[in-house]
């Protein structure tokens, strides 16, 4: 199953993140992981999070436009070689990755993918042994 | 069926309108050489008499007012009765550093008035609606303009004035109000925060809107009309000449009609004077025939648009002008490129964003900067960078094509333009020259 990323439109401005953390923190909402990609002149943030509802509630009511994007998770075990396991799954399964971030959680370390076609990719990847985490499977890791 | 509130008068033939302006101009023309030293020089200057002004034909060659003889005057040089016949002023900012402060007798307001009801009868009103009012009262000319206009309809009115949108809201929704009277971005921000709350335009009481008081666009009038569901109409005016109402726009929503038994407007070459012929674009100019506290003559209204006689299918006789491309002191040079702040409304508007913008322009090693905000709206915004990037390209370009010089576009947090509850600030210009 895809689990919903929050992403976050940020203008280029001192305190811009630091305005987006106080309304997750004050609507008590819990960042998992978190990868900014920006350009020179704004940025998008993307989040995974503990509540991804009360996150946009609370985004939006400080004037942030927030969306969901689907994205895959997979636990990687602290050994050599596991994302090169992982990775070559999609390669043989033909499945272009648009970004990727990670994060650690209490045993293993956990990789976010975007592709392109979610379903499809998570179908394929599912063939080659991979099974990505539930939105229920990530509060618990 | 097309409703009137003076049909003798909105409708009248055109020879009894002229008749109706020669009598008036004559005795107007009389009243301030008699009682307005400062404008009675100014015609001394011309060698004018006021025996030299026989008809309308000969109103070119009285001399121009300014919002620079309003400064030189202030603030009661132009006052052409005794304080004791004048019973209230209305003020508006100047851009050029004094107030302009215009004066009423009962009779000015109660033709101010007039011409108010009249917008809101164009509008559909009748003395069954409930209008809300909007516009900010006090100095303002909007409130107490349209406020007098509604009572003179009948309207139940609301005098909601400017401000405190949550209430508004609740206003319009509990007493189901028909009619909404305040500027355009006021009943953009509205809509928004209504479709925000989950109202949809079948919810919404509101049948009419008269929006004015700020130049807005063709698309934001559309995306008012959507959000809200009712038909928006515009309604023209200055302080100087009265307030509201000067002209407003009928069921045809295609230029506004000039009420002519009042006020004379000409169109005339911003540089150089001249009267312009109908349907050539220039400054408008407006005579104030029955004011009786502060009547301006040949005032230069600095907004520059098109006057047209051809006729209205509403049935009103009065000329119409179209809607200002922008007061001339709206305009920027950048560039040594004319643009207008409802240019730029349009293309964003027409490109998917809010026609939430501020427009900064600077200099820098003696060249113009010229750079735009745009707040990103839940539509516009994906987790892509580089479709971000590409729909905010396809904005410049669009900006680029309409305007003929390069904009550059910043894309910032929705909101975070100050959203003004009267007039929208636009404009940023930090250009010392």
């Amino acid at each position: 199953m895809s689990v919903n990323q929050v992403s976050v439109f940020l203008e280029n401005k001192p305190g811009t993140l630091n305005k987006m953390t106080q309304a997750l923190a004050k609507g008590g909402v819990n960042i998992r992981a978190l990868s900014l990609a920006d350009t020179n002149d704004f940025g998008i943030v993307r989040m995974i999070v503990n509540d991804v509802y009360e996150a946009t509630s609370v985004l939006k009511e400080e004037n942030f436009v927030a969306t969901f994007t689907p994205v895959l998770i997979y636990a990687v075990s602290d050994e050599t070689g596991s994302l090169d396991k992982i990775l070559r799954a999609f390669t043989e399964s033909e499945v272009n990755i648009e970004y990727m971030y990670a994060f650690a959680g209490k045993k293993n370390a956990y990789m976010i993918f975007r592709v392109t076609d979610t379903k499809k990719a998570e179908a394929l990847l599912n063939g080659k042994g991979l099974k990505s985490l539930t939105q229920e499977e990530i509060a618990e890791v | 069926m097309e409703r009137y509130f003076q049909e003798e008068l909105e409708c009248a033939p055109r020879e009894k309108i002229l008749a109706l302006q020669n009598e008036k101009l004559l005795a107007q023309v009389k009243n301030v050489w008699e009682n307005v030293p400062y404008y009675r020089a100014k015609m001394q200057e011309k060698n004018l008499t006021p025996d030299d002004i026989k008809s309308v034909d000969d109103l070119h060659k009285l001399p121009f007012l300014s919002k620079a003889d309003l400064k030189a005057a202030y603030p009661y040089g132009l006052l052409a009765r005794p304080l004791k016949d004048c019973v209230r002023i209305q003020s508006t900012s100047g851009t050029t550093g004094k107030r302009v402060v215009a004066f009423y007798t009962q009779h000015d307001i109660d033709v101010w008035e007039e011409c108010c009801a009249r917008a809101i009868v164009a509008a559909g009103g009748t003395n069954e609606d409930v209008c809300q009012v909007s516009y900010g009262y006090g100095l303002f000319t909007g409130g107490p303009g349209l406020n007098g206009g509604s009572h003179k309809v009948g309207c139940l009115t609301i005098p909601a004035s400017s401000g405190n949108t949550e209430r508004q809201i609740m206003f319009i929704m509990d007493l189901s109000a028909t009619i909404l009277c305040c500027t355009p971005s006021y009943a953009a921000y509205l809509g928004e925060t209504m479709k925000e709350m989950g109202l949809t335009p079948e919810q919404i009481p509101l049948k009419a809107g008269i929006f004015g008081a700020e130049a807005w666009s063709e698309e934001m009038r559309r995306d008012i009309e959507k959000t809200l569901g009712i038909k928006a109409y515009d309604i023209y005016g200055l302080t100087e000449i009265s307030g509201p109402g000067v002209s407003f726009e009928c069921s045809e929503q295609h230029g506004m009609h000039i009420n002519e038994d009042h006020f004379i407007a000409e169109i005339i070459d911003p540089d150089t004077g001249e009267v312009l012929p109908e349907g050539t674009q220039g400054e408008l100019v407006f005579t104030s025939l029955d004011k009786e506290a502060f009547p301006l003559l040949r005032y230069r209204t600095r907004d520059i648009c098109t006057l047209t006689r051809e006729k209205c299918s509403c049935g009103r006789t009065h000329v119409r002008m179209t809607k200002p491309r922008g007061r001339s002191d709206d305009m920027l040079i950048i560039r040594g490129v004319n643009v207008f702040p409802s240019q730029i409304e349009t293309v964003l508007l027409n490109n998917g964003y809010a026609a939430n913008y501020q427009i900064i322009v600077d200099r820098v090693n003696n060249t113009d900067t010229f750079d735009i905000n745009v707040e990103m709206t839940p539509d516009m915004f994906t987790d892509n960078v580089g479709e971000i990037q590409a729909r905010r390209k396809v904005l410049e370009d669009g900006l680029r094509a309409m305007l003929g010089i390069k904009a550059k576009v910043t894309l910032v947090n929705p909101k975070t333009i100050t959203r003004s509850e009267g007039k929208a600030v636009r404009v940023i210009d930090k250009r010392k020259i």
